[in-house]
């Protein structure tokens, strides 16, 4: 029993979240790296997240971790671009696969989610002062 | 001995501590898949452990030898958690709706304020008493 492991549980929430937002820009930085092959592309990172076990009890109480980091499976885009100083003899780019709208989306709900670990961390800590200066 | 000074709420504040872990679990895992969210069932763990009073300090341990130390366990809430029931389904599993969780933890922080405060008053009521004011 610790009295501050709460804290540590809101650490690892705002850690992983932190993960995803850097995946999210490391995507968005890369929309636009075009390639002249498809195994040199940049293809879209995704985290993805795992509960962290507690080791005596196997009781899901310890945060959260990140388990792997995924490379998306999604199509690369294929674009007819003959003129393109990267095309290849048939004249194709590949763009990555990177879906913009949905990297948006993720990093709306990456922050949200570390906001929310924030609030957690505060009012615990608020509690835990209070709790050290009983009696005073 | 201390469970005569507090009360219940000795008790009461292991259970909302172990409580609001529980709730910020919940919230470090709402984008982890498969992830159940739970919460600790407080009447029936409080209850439990009113039933438990003295016997939480001594468990069955037999003393072979004089010279042995008593018997000293902590007070688990692990019996009393449950899985919540989610209101609307999701894809990748997870039950954890956030706003949900954040009311919950809101209200287990303002009654551990509370017991807090219950706890407060009882030592300053006692230390009062000591110094005969």
């Amino acid at each position: 029993m610790s009295l501050f492991n709460i804290l540590d549980i809101s650490g690892t929430g705002m850690h992983t979240q932190t993960v995803r937002l850097n995946t999210v820009a490391s995507n968005m930085a890369n929309v636009d790296s075009i390639s002249s092959n498809a195994d040199e592309t940049y293809r879209s990172k995704q985290p993805v997240f795992q509960t962290i076990l507690d080791q005596r009890t196997g009781e899901p109480k310890g945060g959260v971790r990140i388990k792997e980091i995924v490379e998306s499976q999604a199509p690369l885009k294929m674009e007819y671009a003959p003129n393109h100083p990267m095309a290849n003899e048939e004249g194709y780019i590949y763009r990555p696969n990177v879906n913009v709208v949905e990297e948006m989306a993720n990093m709306m709900s990456a922050s949200k989610t570390y906001e929310t670990n924030v609030e957690v961390l505060n009012t615990s800590k608020q509690l835990l002062l209070r709790t050290i200066q009983l009696g005073k | 001995m201390s469970n005569s000074i507090f009360g219940i709420h000795e008790q009461a504040l292991h259970v909302r501590k172990d409580r609001s872990e529980v709730l910020a679990n919940n919230l470090a895992n709402a984008d982890t898949p498969n992830f159940k969210a739970r919460d600790i069932d407080f009447r029936k763990a409080i209850h439990e452990a009113q039933g438990m009073e003295d016997r939480r300090f001594k468990p069955d341990m037999q003393r072979t030898n004089s010279r042995h130390l008593e018997g000293f366990a902590e007070m688990t809430t692990s019996d009393h958690l449950r899985y919540r029931m989610p209101t609307q389904p999701s894809l990748d599993g997870n039950t954890v709706e956030t706003h949900i969780e954040k009311a919950k933890f809101a209200e287990n922080a303002m009654q551990y304020q509370a017991t807090l405060e219950f706890i407060d008053s009882r030592i300053k009521g006692i230390s009062g008493a000591l110094k005969g004011q």
